[in-house]
């Protein structure tokens, strides 16, 4: 036995090949446990469309409805509103108006520029209430020249109490808030006149 | 006595922990106010855990459940109010305690060499606290609750790339709800704590393999007597075993009173917005992080989107967090106590104070141009106390540090 020698190589080896073996397998057993913290069978089926019914919804009035466990806003815009979206005196404070840079996927193809809104349904909106900055529901804010909020250039809005991002009637982001992109319009299409169903796109016909 | 000693000696270090810990722990004697604050945070982390035990016997984490169980805990409970204000004011009480005892280790460079391992694992206490205290907010579901959880969790969805399936992976949902709010009642009530006992353990282990520093800043054990014993340091037990003592009575004092004539302190300790159900359709008008974590959250605030993407704020408040890890290297000064520093330093010292200050108080408040002006202001001062710290901790006359302690 004293003419033996230990092999350091071989020992090192050993010990190197049992450590990256042994990482692996606690790799593999983490995995279901990470996995665990995942959306459960039930959540992932729990993302059903809604419908909602606009027959009683007045001008300047907005709705709120939970879809997805978000919070949408459906409301109605005036002849007044809608002019304001397209003059330049609001567009100019927007930081993208017609959703081409950063908020290019923030909605689907479907909706116009500047009412981001379905085509010939102009006064009806429907959008994700949550503000892109840090996800906090924007305060509805129709009244022009509100004197918090900037007087005289205020054509109407909302306004993120949290962090006080603003957006236009559309939802577009102003230039200069800590939101960086338009809020999301959510698919949506018109199941009757008065019933739109947040959560599948219109059938393209 | 003596036989039943050397019994569990034989079989467990009874003894030698007992000595090196407490009875034989040599404590430099000039001791000050400063340094009530590492045995106040034990007391507040004992009193956070048995409280905790007890509310956990109570509350259901359950998004449906939870606001109303904690109501219950407040009115139907036996004492279950008197359980809840002393787990609510001491969390509060807890980082009061804590930011008070990381100015002492700014005031006598405790940071500084030997000591950078125990200051790395207090930052990671630090750390791990926050997180305790942003979950154990979340649990009572009320408004502050639910858009707290909302903003916090948002931040990690801002990561480039991976973002958004992360933001789905921590919520376990597409949004805030109850799966969110039961896993962070595990994490609050489990893995956290244990995190946190082991550091604590851990930093206290540091702590007594270098030594305690001084408000001298002076290494006592650089003067020892014939017997090894360091002369300016006296055994913690019981020199200081009583006098912490004495300091947990005068602290407890002030803390019953809160607990007892104001356990919300009007909206900071418990925001006012948190007595109403969560509701996910509706943000409250304001909403602010409590008090602890304003600083950080001002940070945040202070820096504008940039690339379509909220992500350079995060890193921002990260690295306002992360930097303080580098303290230990970015001080250059020869001495470690303010007693012996350059003027410069303790002017600069001052701003820095001011700057965490008005950060903090900033985050409560709600966002109009000014604040963001004076946000952006004071996380360039934050920040620029640790640049420029290599600096200015290297020029200025620093005054002669004695081989002794003076008083």
């Amino acid at each position: 036995m004293p003419e033996q020698t230990i092999d350091l190589k071989k020992r090192r080896f050993l010990t190197q090949a049992t450590s990256v073996v042994g990482a692996v397998g606690v790799g593999f057993v983490a995995w279901p446990f990470l996995s665990t913290w995942k959306p459960s069978a039930r959540t992932r089926a729990a993302g059903a469309p809604v419908d909602v019914d606009i027959s009683k919804l007045q001008t300047g009035q907005l709705v709120r409805v939970l879809w997805r466990k978000k919070p949408v806003w459906i409301f109605k815009r005036g002849a007044e509103a809608l002019a304001a979206l397209e003059s330049a005196a609001v567009i100019k404070n927007l930081s993208d108006p017609d959703g081409s840079g950063y908020s290019k996927n923030q909605q689907p193809k479907y909706v116009t520029t500047n009412f981001r809104s379905i085509k010939n349904r102009e006064e009806v909106a429907v959008i994700v209430a949550v503000c892109t900055h840090l996800g906090c529901s924007p305060t509805y804010r129709p009244e022009p020249g509100a004197a918090d909020l900037g007087g005289e250039s205020w054509k109407g809005g909302f306004y993120c109490p949290c962090h006080g991002s603003k957006f236009d009637l559309a939802g577009r982001v102003y230039a200069g808030v800590p939101a960086p992109t338009n809020l999301v319009i959510p698919p949506y299409h018109y199941v009757s006149d008065t019933l739109i169903r947040i959560g599948v796109d219109p059938e393209i016909s | 006595m003596k036989n039943k000693e050397s019994w569990i000696d034989q079989r467990f270090p009874l003894t030698k922990v007992w000595n090196e810990h407490l009875a034989e722990y040599y404590t430099p004697r000039n001791f000050n106010f400063w340094y009530f604050f590492g045995s106040l945070a034990i007391l507040m982390l004992v009193m956070q855990l048995v409280t905790g035990i007890f509310l956990t016997m109570h509350f259901k984490p359950d998004s449906a459940n939870a606001f109303a169980s904690v109501e219950y805990i407040m009115r139907d409970v036996e004492w279950g109010w008197l359980v809840r204000y002393l787990h609510s004011v001491g969390a509060s009480a807890f980082f009061v305690v804590i930011y008070l005892h990381m100015y002492r280790a700014l005031l006598y460079g405790s940071y500084k060499g030997p000591r950078e391992l125990i200051w790395i694992l207090g930052m990671l206490l630090y750390i791990a606290l926050m997180a305790e205290a942003f979950m154990g907010y979340v649990l009572p579901w009320g408004q502050m609750s639910f858009w707290g959880a909302q903003v916090i969790i948002s931040l990690f969805g801002s990561v480039p790339v991976i973002g958004p399936d992360l933001l789905v992976w921590i919520l376990g949902d597409y949004a805030v709800g109850d799966a969110a709010l039961n896993r962070f009642f595990s994490l609050h009530v489990i893995a956290l704590p244990l995190i946190l006992v082991v550091l604590v353990f851990l930093h206290i282990v540091a702590l007594h393999t270098v030594g305690s520093n001084n408000p001298d800043g002076i290494e006592i054990k650089k003067n020892k007597d014939k017997d090894g014993i360091p002369k300016d340091g006296i055994p913690f037990h019981p020199y200081f075993t009583v006098k912490d003592t004495m300091g947990a009575v005068a602290f407890l004092w002030i803390f019953c009173a809160v607990v007892f004539y104001a356990p919300g302190l009007n909206g900071y300790f418990l925001e006012h917005a948190n007595f109403i159900e969560a509701n996910p359709l509706q943000t409250p008008e304001h909403i602010a992080p409590l008090w602890y974590l304003t600083p950080f959250y001002s940070v945040l605030r202070a820096v504008p989107p940039m690339f379509g993407s909220q992500f350079p704020g995060v890193l921002a408040m990260g690295a306002s967090l992360l930097i303080l890890f580098f303290l230990p290297w970015l001080d250059r000064s020869p001495v470690k106590s303010i007693r012996y520093r350059s003027p410069i330093y303790k002017w600069v010292l001052g701003v820095f104070v001011v700057s965490f200050v008005m950060l903090g108080w900033l985050g409560m408040q709600p966002v109009t141009p000014l604040n963001v002006f004076l946000a952006r202001f004071f996380t360039v001062l934050y920040f620029g106390f640790f640049i420029l710290m290599p600096w200015y901790t290297s020029i200025g006359k620093t005054k002669e540090v004695p081989e002794r302690l003076t008083e």
